[in-house]
């Protein structure tokens, strides 16, 4: 029984708040009588089987308790700031209440580290405490941030309800962004003595799947999934016990043949019209196509790799590109155009990849010195362990 | 409905450096935001220049410090503002994004209990 909540915990927990919070117009009301539903599931399921629709069993039993509560304050005469419900047509378009939560938890007022934390309690149903391990800090700071957050939400009058179409292209890049960073938190820890922190990479991927389910003509959000699956893929071969391997080196029998596939397939679309998520995607999908490393389409990435750095020029996609280059025309040519940019000082990437150009030019002294650069400036106990190797490596 | 004040900050500096016509336009601008948005508008004014503000901050002996200058020191100092009313933020933000502000940005801010 347990187990049957548990799983509706992970699939419907975001519809049943979702629905609730239209209901309670307050998003704390709302999460209070969601898990008051889930407590009483453990029990009337435990008794009374598990109903055929655990969702909307779930959704009828809080929409419930949010009424009834929202009456008793009424009497109470307690004025709250309400979130603002508003049924106008435009809604139809998007039936799903769970899209309204998604650009609530993701506005643009909201700092974006709010945002991430919002999403991953309201949509993904994790706790503070999960949220605040997940990024390594203190669970009573994030639960600060969070209620600051909510806070913001009903005083300011953030409302509950799906953009106006308008805004709509600029309110589903933050949403994107917040998944992929989300995603991107997962995949790469920042800190710590693993790579990655499974749980966050799981949720993002649920999450960009979910936004592509609800957003299914926005071609940035077939890229956003497309480029996490075929991203995911690589997982199992980019880590052996315990150690990085860079794409180069990996046994590609390790990658995950069904996201690939999942993911390939949703890459054409994801580039009517290119956006940012669609060319990244396109890139992944590249090399997903690649049977060895030595099969790989340089060409066909640096290209990618020009638009992308013309229509959302930043200096880290500016250092993907000279990787790209360092193989069409060569390492000594990369090395010139590796980007001298002030934001990317202390990036460990920068320094790494010009010790790999400086080693693939035979400049080996050179090299181990880029390579110590770089390792200071990583707090993640895998990549150090890695630029330690490559410091050593052929002494 | 919620009213919200969206106060706008100006950079003094860019305003003195600029030609007398520039101000003249965006009084202009400011009518024709005003007359476009006059179902949300309920208030509104220009402030005079920072160096006629005076603050007054309590003593905390039961007195009052009075000083010559703003509250707080930044480059872009309040210059006006409007108040409006708005279902909800994100109607709020797309007329603040109307106000002509070409030296610097608004700020928004609700009143609390919907003012």
């Amino acid at each position: 029984m347990a187990e049957a909540v548990a799983a509706a915990h992970s699939t419907e927990w975001a519809a049943v708040l979702a629905a609730t919070a239209r209901v309670a117009a307050d998003l704390d009301l709302a999460e209070d009588c969601v898990q008051d539903a889930y407590a009483k599931a453990l029990v009337h399921w435990r008794d009374q089987g598990v109903p055929r629709r655990p969702g909307a069993w779930l959704t009828t039993v809080a929409t419930r308790r949010a009424l009834e509560l929202r009456r008793r304050a009424d009497v109470a005469r307690r004025k709250l700031p309400l979130l603002m419900p508003e049924d106008d047509v435009q809604d139809r378009t998007f039936p799903d209440d769970r899209l309204r939560l998604v650009f609530t938890c993701c506005h643009p007022a909201l700092a974006q580290e709010a945002q991430i934390a919002l999403t991953l309690r309201l949509v993904c149903g994790l706790s503070s405490a999960e949220i605040a391990r997940a990024f390594l800090v203190k669970e009573t700071t994030m639960q600060a941030r969070i209620t600051r957050a909510k806070q913001k939400i009903s005083r300011s009058g953030i409302p509950y309800r799906i953009p106006k179409a308008p805004d709509l292209p600029e309110r589903i890049d933050a949403v994107l962004d917040v998944v992929h960073l989300v995603y991107a938190a997962g995949h790469t820890a920042a800190d710590g003595d693993a790579l990655t922190r499974t749980d966050l990479g799981r949720r993002g991927l649920d999450l960009a799947r979910m936004i592509r389910l609800l957003l299914p003509d926005s071609s940035e959000a077939a890229g956003l999934l497309a480029l996490l699956l075929l991203t995911q893929a690589r997982e199992a071969a980019r880590v052996t016990n315990g150690r990085l391997v860079l794409m180069e080196d990996q046994d590609r029998s390790l990658w995950d043949r069904e996201l690939i596939d999942e993911g390939l397939r949703l890459v054409p679309e994801a580039l009517r019209p290119a956006g940012r998520f669609g060319l990244m995607s396109a890139i992944a999908a590249v090399h997903a196509e690649a049977a060895r490393w030595e099969d790989t389409d340089w060409s066909e990435i640096l290209g990618l790799y020009d638009v992308l750095l013309e229509r959302w020029p930043s200096p880290v996609v500016a250092l993907n590109r000279v990787v790209a280059i360092s193989y069409v025309a060569g390492p000594e040519a990369a090395l010139a155009q590796l980007p001298d940019d002030p934001a990317l000082a202390t990036y460990p990437y920068l320094a790494s990849t010009r010790g790999e150009l400086l080693w693939r030019c035979g400049r080996i002294q050179d090299a181990r010195a880029a390579y110590e650069e770089a390792l200071a400036f990583t707090s993640n106990a895998v990549e150090a362990e890695f630029l330690q190797r490559r410091i050593t490596r052929g002494a | 409905m919620g009213k919200y004040l969206v106060m706008i900050y100006d950079d003094e500096a860019k305003w003195a450096a600029a030609d007398p016509s520039v101000a003249e336009q965006n009084h202009k601008n400011h009518l024709a935001f005003a007359e476009a948005n006059g179902a949300a508008l309920r208030g509104g004014g220009q402030l005079d220049s920072s160096t006629t503000a005076t603050s007054v901050r309590a003593d905390g002996n039961g007195g009052y410090v009075v000083t010559d200058g703003v509250f707080a020191e930044t480059k872009e100092v309040l210059g006006g503002y409007y108040v409006i009313e708005a279902a909800d933020l994100d109607e709020a933000l797309a007329i603040a994004k109307q106000v002509p502000s070409p030296m610097g940005g608004v700020e928004v801010r609700p009143l609390v209990n919907g003012g």
